[in-house]
């Protein structure tokens, strides 16, 4: 049976891959599961400078699902070069480094950084950060503005680049496709969704920015139809993510065309859901009589 | 190091000891490790209703492989644990957090200030601190402040020293909170160990730096993961913290309990 999977050259044992955000530097789940089992971490992303990231309350628990305004709190990419990177490189399993930014250059100076660093596989740009030279617009809510900064930093990685598109636009196709014009390598999707939860007795809202992002298994549909959307639209390789948190999930998410899978939020409620993952769509491979891993991608009839 | 885990752990006994508030003995391996203001995650079943609630760990019983949790029912969650009979399971992820550090106290005078709901881990510590010291001891009194006559835990950590009340309302003990009761019943000590609600662990935080008195605090903050890779639960720190490399550190890792001078609260 064959699982690996490849993605813009980067030879992955099997398609599951952690979220970036929910899986700090793999140091904490290293105690619940193997590192060595994963298709790739991904990191948390990482500035230029350490962020001191958003007050508290920065999480809060909606129907099915969680918000999030973490703030994108990191210690910058000097300690995860010299820290974090080191930590993971003694795991059989490829890195994958997550990049945010206020603006092109800050994105442009992380990913010359990453670029010495070998042991880096591929880097991710969460272009759902506030573009502060815009209005605060998040570089990836504009075509225009992602199709620039995608050529950008083009320009200055010496990894490959996949793009994490935000579901917060009115056509998630158009944004895709300006990825891909402007040279990326993969996409993933979907970031979270933008959401608000308000406590009733207090008149407060519940997290201190007002606005969080959405993620868990409530999100789930939004994202593979996304996904499906994407992978149709595009020939580069796309990496599903939303809600994910059993085999049946991920195997879905293949089916609409995702390439590889991303876990967040489940891993909050299941500290050893990547591994169970791992393990559920090999059972579900042997079931099905799937031979080759790759004929599930984008086969939904 | 622990082995930190997730597991499906049993109801031994449940019962509520005062209006809303539930005394739950836990059959769980995870005893073994429990150290005094650790807590654990408990998981609602309903899978509306994600994430593992933090409750912190009131008594451990290695012997019988047991847990006790004491927990107010403030939402869904614990509206849900508050259902559960003996037998049941219950899932939950621990140990998680630093604990408060026992040596401080070592031949010292410590004070326990507990606030409502903050109260049930301080029993934790008032009985190792009674059992594991050496000669030297430690001389243990406590401030529990609760909003009314509903007392919960009183009795159990008499058994350890002086207890002395304070209730909101005035209807039992001294009218006030836990520094209330401190100024009225003229409460030295060298150590404080203390949880509770935000203003109380404030009040605290300026009377021991006042008195120069050594305060360990135990924090509270909305968590999603609980073992330090979501940055969700983050308190700001005086110093710039060796993990995050900011002025932030982790409640659910490097706390819940820090000292009362590194935190800006
Ligand atoms: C380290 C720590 C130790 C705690 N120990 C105890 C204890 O021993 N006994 C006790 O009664 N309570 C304790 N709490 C508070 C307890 O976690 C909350 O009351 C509980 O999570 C409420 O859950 P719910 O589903 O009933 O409420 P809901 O309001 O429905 O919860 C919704 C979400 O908000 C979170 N949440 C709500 N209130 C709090 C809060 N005060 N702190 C953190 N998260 C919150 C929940 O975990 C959940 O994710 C502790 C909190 C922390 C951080
Ligand atoms: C607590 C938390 C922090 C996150 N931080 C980041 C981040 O730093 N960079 C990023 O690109 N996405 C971040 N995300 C988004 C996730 O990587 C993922 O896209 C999203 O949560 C949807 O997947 P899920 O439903 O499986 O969590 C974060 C999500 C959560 C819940
Ligand atoms: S709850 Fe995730 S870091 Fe503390």
């Amino acid at each position: 049976m064959n699982t690996q999977v490849t993605i813009a050259g980067v030879t992955l044992k099997n398609p599951v891959m952690t979220a970036s955000g929910t899986f700090g530097s793999g140091m904490e789940y290293s105690r619940f599961v193997d590192l060595n089992r994963l298709g790739a971490v991904v990191t948390k992303g990482v500035a230029n400078v350490p962020w001191p990231g958003n007050p508290t309350p920065r999480v809060a628990e909606v129907y099915g699902g969680m918000l999030n305004a973490i703030g994108l709190q990191n210690p910058g990419v000097d300690v995860m070069l010299e820290r974090d990177i080191p930590f993971l490189k003694q795991f059989d399993t490829n890195i994958i480094v997550n990049v945010c930014g206020k603006t092109v250059e800050e994105y442009v100076e992380v990913v010359e950084k990453l670029g010495d660093e070998s042991a880096v596989a591929m880097l991710e740009i969460n272009v759902s950060c506030p573009n502060v030279k815009e209005g605060a617009i998040a570089f990836g809510q504009k075509a225009d503005a992602l199709y620039h900064i995608t050529a950008e930093l083009k320009k200055h990685a010496r990894q490959p680049l996949m793009m994490k598109l935000s579901p917060n636009v009115t056509d998630i196709v158009e944004m895709a496709k300006a990825a891909e014009a402007a040279g990326a390598d993969a996409l993933s999707l979907i970031n979270t969704l933008t959401g608000m939860k308000i406590d009733i007795y207090k008149r407060k809202f519940v997290l201190a920015n007002k606005t969080g992002g959405m993620s868990g298994p409530a999100i789930k549909p939004v994202a593979l139809r996304m996904v499906y959307q994407t992978a149709r639209a595009v020939k580069i390789p796309v990496v599903g993510m939303g809600g994910i948190g059993s085999a049946e999930d991920a195997v879905e998410f293949l089916l609409a065309g995702a390439t590889a899978v991303s876990i967040g939020a489940m891993n909050f409620v299941n500290p050893y859901v990547t591994e169970e993952v791992v393990k559920g769509i090999e059972d579900y491979m042997a079931q099905c009589g799937v031979e080759d891993i790759n004929e599930l991608i984008g086969a939904v009839e | 190091m622990e082995k930190r885990r997730k597991e499906n752990g049993r109801v031994l006994s449940q019962k509520e000891i005062a209006p809303q508030i539930f005394d739950m003995w836990i059959g769980t391996g995870l005893a073994a490790q429990a150290r005094p203001g650790q807590f654990i995650g408990v998981y609602p079943r309903d899978k509306s209703t994600l994430l593992p609630r933090p409750i912190s760990i009131c008594q451990a019983d290695r012997e019988r492989q047991a847990l006790r949790i004491v927990y107010r029912v403030a939402g869904r969650g614990t509206e849900e644990f508050s259902h559960y009979k003996e037998g049941d399971e219950i899932a939950i992820l621990g140990t998680l957090g630093n604990g408060f550090p026992l040596e401080a106290a070592e031949g010292k005078r410590v004070l326990l200030m507990g606030g409502g709901i903050g109260i049930p881990p301080l029993l934790a510590v008032a009985e190792a601190l009674s059992g594991t010291l050496g000669e030297a001891g430690a001389d243990i009194r406590t401030v529990l402040g609760y909003r009314d006559s509903g007392l919960f835990l009183k009795e159990d950590f008499r058994r350890y020293g002086a207890v002395y009340v304070a209730a909101e309302d005035g209807s039992v003990g001294i009218r006030g909170n836990v520094m209330d009761a401190v100024a009225a019943e003229n409460l030295a000590a060298d150590v404080i160990y203390a949880c509770g609600p935000m203003p109380m662990l404030r009040a605290i935080k300026g009377y021991a730096a006042q008195q120069g008195i050594d305060a360990y605090i135990s924090l509270e903050e909305h968590m999603a993961c609980g073992v330090g890779a979501c940055l969700g639960c983050v308190v700001k720190t005086k110093e710039i913290n060796r993990h995050s490399h900011v002025n932030n550190a982790r409640i659910c890792t490097e706390g819940p309990v820090f000292e009362a001078k590194e935190v800006e609260i």
